[in-house]
C-alpha cells in the first residue's frame, strides 16, 4: 500500500517557522500537486517526505510504515529534482541502474528494468551517452526514468518542469499525466505553476506561509476557493474583488448599490451581518446595459487574446476584468453595466478572509 | 600599463617594442636557468679559468654523472640518486593522502552542511596563516610522543597534516559550486556519504584534483626544512642531499656538479607541469584557485 499520511508536520529554523502543523492524507495512486509561491514551504515539505530534511515534530506514514526517522532510501520512494541532478560522470544507463547497484540487485534484473523503463520513456537510444550530451528535455526524461526504475510506488517531483521551455513543458506535462495513469503510482508534485496544478492533479494542496490553505480537487479550488488567498492565487487574471458589507438579510451592499445574494449558496447558512468581499471570476460576469447591471463601470481598455478577449473596466478606482468574445469586446460602449453570475461567485469575510 | 587588446591595428613600431619587451623579460627570467644549464656541462677547467657566463669549450656530461651517482654528501659518496628515491617515496604517498583527504574534507564542509561547518572551515584556515616554522617545535614533541619522529611515516604524516588546510580549502571552494541536488539524488538512491563521494563526486573532480595534486607535488618535492628535521637519516629527500653536496667541505668546490645536481632535483616538477599543464590551466579556470 502506498498511501501517504502526514500528521502535524512542523519545521522551523530558529525563529523562522517554515511549516505550521501540516496534515495531509493521500490515497494510493493519487496525483497530488502542492502549489504555492516561493518560500511558502512546499519544497521543505517535499524534502521532509523524502527524508532529505527532518521535521521538528509530526509523523509521516507511507502505507502502514512509519517512515519519520528512516533514511530516504528506506522509505520506498524516489524523487525527481528541479535541476535533474543526474550523475555527470555516468552514462544514462549507469544513472538508471546506480540505485539498484547499491541495493545489490542482480545484474540481469537491473538490465531488464533499465531496458523496460528506457523503452517506456523512449530514451533507449541514449543509454550510452553522458548527461552533458543530452538536451534539457532528454535529461528530464532520464531523471524521471531514474525515479521510475526502482519502481517503488511513490514518486516525488520537485518542480521538475521549470527548467524546460514552454513547448517542452506542455508536452512533458501531458506525458507525466499519462505515465501516472498507466503506472498508478502515488505522485507528490511540487510546483509554483498553477497550470500544472490544474491540469495534472487529482487534488491540489495550496500552500501559503507554511500552511495548507486548501486541499481539494483543482476544479473545486478554482470554483469554490476556501479563502481569499486561494481565490486570488489561483486563476489568471486575478479574481475580481468588490468590497462591501453583507447584511443579515443576505444582501451585499457596495455602498452604491445593493446586490441580493439570493442565488449564492452560503457554506454554513446565512451568516451574520459583517464586512465582506465579493469575488467573481472574469468569466462569470456579463456585460449588460448600465440599468440592468449589479454595478456600473467605465471601460478602460480591451485585451484581445485570440480565442477570446478581456475587457478591463474601472469601478471605484479599481480595475475589474471581464472575459467575453472578441466580437462583443470590439462593440463595447464606454459606460457599461456588470451582471454577476452569483451562484458561481464567492463571498469572503473581510475580517477572517474565509469563505462564507 | 594598458594591455594591447587589439593587435591587428597596432602600428609596427609598437609591435616591435612589445616583442622587444617580452623577449627582454623572458631573457631576464631565463638567464639563471641558462647559466645553470651551461655550467652544468662545462669541464672544471673552463670554470676555473673563465667566468660563469662564458660558453663551454667542450660539452661534457661528466658533472651530471658525478652529481647523479658519485658526489659526496658528507661521508657518503653516491650522488643524489638515493635522495631521488627517497623524495619519490615521500612525495607520492603524501600527495595522494593529502589530496584525497582534502577532497573528502572539502566535500563534507561544502555539501553536507555539518552544524559548525563554517566555524570548522575558519579553524582550518587559521592553519594556513600560521607559518609552519612557528609550529616546528611542538610538532617535533608531538611526533616524538607518537614514536614516529625521524621516520618514514613521520615525514609523510607531517606533509599530510601541513598540506590539509590548503587542499581542504581548494576542494571546498570547488565543491561549493557543485549543485547539492546531485548529492541528495545519490542519497535518495541509497548511497552512503562515502559511496556518494567515491562514485559520484570524485569522478567529476578531475580538474581540481590535478591542480591540487600539482601544487602539493611541487610543494612537497621542493620541501627542505621538514625533510631535514622529520625524515631521519635514511629517508633524506633529494633537496637535503643537494644542500649537502653543495656545502660539502671535503675536496675542492665543483660548481658544475652542484648545478647539475640542482637541475636533476628540479626535473621531476618540470615534467609534472609539462604533462599536466592542460589540466592545470583548466582547473585554474574553473575558479578553484582564483585570487
Amino acid at each position: 500500500m502506498y498511501n501517504i499520511s502526514l500528521s502535524k508536520i512542523k519545521k522551523s529554523y530558529g525563529d523562522l517557522t517554515i511549516l505550521h502543523s501540516v496534515d495531509m492524507e493521500i490515497e494510493e495512486g493519487e496525483f497530488i500537486v502542492i502549489l504555492g509561491s516561493s518560500g511558502c514551504g512546499k519544497s521543505t515539505l517535499l524534502n521532509i517526505v523524502a527524508g532529505l530534511d527532518t521535521c521538528d515534530t509530526g509523523r509521516i506514514m507511507i502505507g502502514e510504515k512509519d517512515v519519520t526517522d528512516l533514511e530516504p532510501s528506506d522509505r520506498d520512494l524516489s524523487m525527481v529534482f528541479q535541476s535533474y541532478a543526474l550523475f555527470p560522470s555516468m552514462t544514462v544507463k549507469r544513472n538508471l541502474s546506480f540505485g539498484m547497484e547499491i541495493a545489490r540487485v542482480p545484474k540481469a534484473e537491473r538490465e531488464a528494468k533499465v531496458a523496460h523503463v528506457a523503452k517506456l520513456l523512449q530514451i533507449d537510444n541514449l543509454l550510452d551517452r553522458k548527461p552533458s550530451q543530452l538536451s534539457g528535455g532528454q535529461r528530464q526524461r532520464v531523471a524521471i526514468g531514474r525515479a521510475l526504475v526502482r519502481s517503488t510506488g511513490v514518486c516525488l517531483f520537485d518542480e521538475p518542469l521549470s527548467n524546460l521551455d514552454a513547448k517542452l513543458r506542455t508536452e512533458t506535462r501531458v506525458e507525466l499525466k499519462k505515465l501516472h495513469s498507466d503506472l498508478g503510482f502515488t505522485m507528490l508534485y511540487v510546483t509554483h505553476d498553477q497550470v500544472e496544478a490544474m491540469t495534472m492533479a487529482d487534488r491540489v494542496a495550496v500552500m501559503n506561509k507554511g500552511r495548507v490553505e486548501q486541499f481539494a480537487p483543482p476544479q473545486d479550488i478554482y470554483e469554490k476557493p476556501a479563502n481569499l488567498f486561494v481565490a486570488s492565487f489561483v486563476g489568471s487574471p486575478v479574481i475580481n474583488q468588490i468590497e462591501g458589507t453583507l447584511g443579515a438579510d443576505g444582501v451585499f451592499d457596495t455602498g452604491e448599490t445593493r446586490i441580493d445574494l439570493g442565488g449564492y449558496d452560503f457554506d454554513h447558512g446565512k451568516p451574520e451581518a459583517q464586512d465582506a468581499v465579493l469575488a467573481v471570476r472574469c468569466e462569470d460576469i456579463d456585460i449588460v446595459s448600465p440599468e440592468e447591471g449589479h454595478i456600473t463601470a467605465d471601460l478602460d481598455f480591451v485585451e484581445l487574446l485570440g480565442a477570446d478577449a478581456l475587457a478591463w473596466v474601472v469601478y471605484h478606482g479599481k480595475r475589474l476584468s471581464v472575459r467575453m468574445s472578441v466580437d462583443a469586446a470590439r462593440a463595447l460602449p464606454k459606460h457599461v453595466g456588470l451582471r454577476f453570475v452569483l451562484p458561481k461567485a464567492s463571498v469572503f469575510s473581510a475580517k477572517t478572509e474565509q469563505r462564507l | 600599463m594598458s594591455s594591447p587588446s587589439n593587435t591587428t591595428t597596432m602600428p609596427l613600431a609598437a609591435k616591435i617594442g612589445l616583442y622587444a619587451f617580452l623577449i627582454a623579460s623572458a631573457l631576464f627570467f631565463l638567464a639563471p636557468l641558462i647559466v645553470i644549464v651551461i655550467n652544468s656541462v662545462k669541464p672544471m677547467a673552463d670554470i676555473r679559468s673563465g667566468s660563469l657566463l662564458s660558453l663551454p669549450s667542450e660539452i661534457t656530461f661528466e658533472p651530471w654523472r658525478i652529481a647523479w651517482s658519485s658526489a659526496c654528501t658528507g661521508l657518503d659518496c653516491s650522488g643524489i640518486r638515493p635522495g631521488l628515491m627517497n623524495s619519490i617515496l615521500i612525495t607520492v604517498p603524501s600527495v595522494i593522502i593529502s589530496v584525497l583527504a582534502g577532497a573528502l574534507n572539502g566535500y563534507a564542509l561544502a555539501q553536507w552542511r555539518a552544524r559548525f561547518a563554517d566555524w570548522l572551515m575558519l579553524l582550518i584556515l587559521i592553519g594556513l596563516f600560521v607559518p609552519y616554522q612557528a609550529m616546528l617545535y611542538p610538532t617535533v614533541k608531538m611526533l616524538s610522543g607518537m614514536g614516529i619522529f625521524r621516520s618514514y611515516w613521520g615525514i609523510i604524516f607531517v606533509h599530510v597534516v601541513y598540506g590539509l588546510p590548503y587542499t581542504t580549502l581548494l576542494f571546498r571552494n570547488f565543491y561549493v559550486g557543485v549543485p547539492d541536488e546531485i548529492s541528495r539524488a545519490a542519497r535518495m538512491e541509497g548511497a552512503t556519504f562515502l559511496r556518494t563521494f567515491w562514485s559520484v563526486i570524485l569522478p567529476i573532480s578531475t580538474n581540481i584534483i590535478v591542480v591540487v595534486a600539482i601544487l602539493q607535488f611541487t610543494g612537497i618535492w621542493n620541501d627542505y626544512l621538514l625533510g631535514l628535521i622529520f625524515a631521519g637519516n635514511d629517508n633524506m629527500p633529494m633537496t637535503v642531499q643537494l644542500t649537502n653536496i653543495v656545502n660539502n667541505s671535503r675536496g675542492a668546490a665543483e660548481p658544475n656538479v652542484n648545478m647539475a645536481a640542482a637541475l636533476l632535483a628540479a626535473i621531476p616538477t618540470l615534467v609534472v607541469y609539462f604533462i599536466s599543464g592542460r589540466y592545470f590551466v583548466r582547473g585554474i579556470a574553473t575558479g578553484a584557485v582564483k585570487g
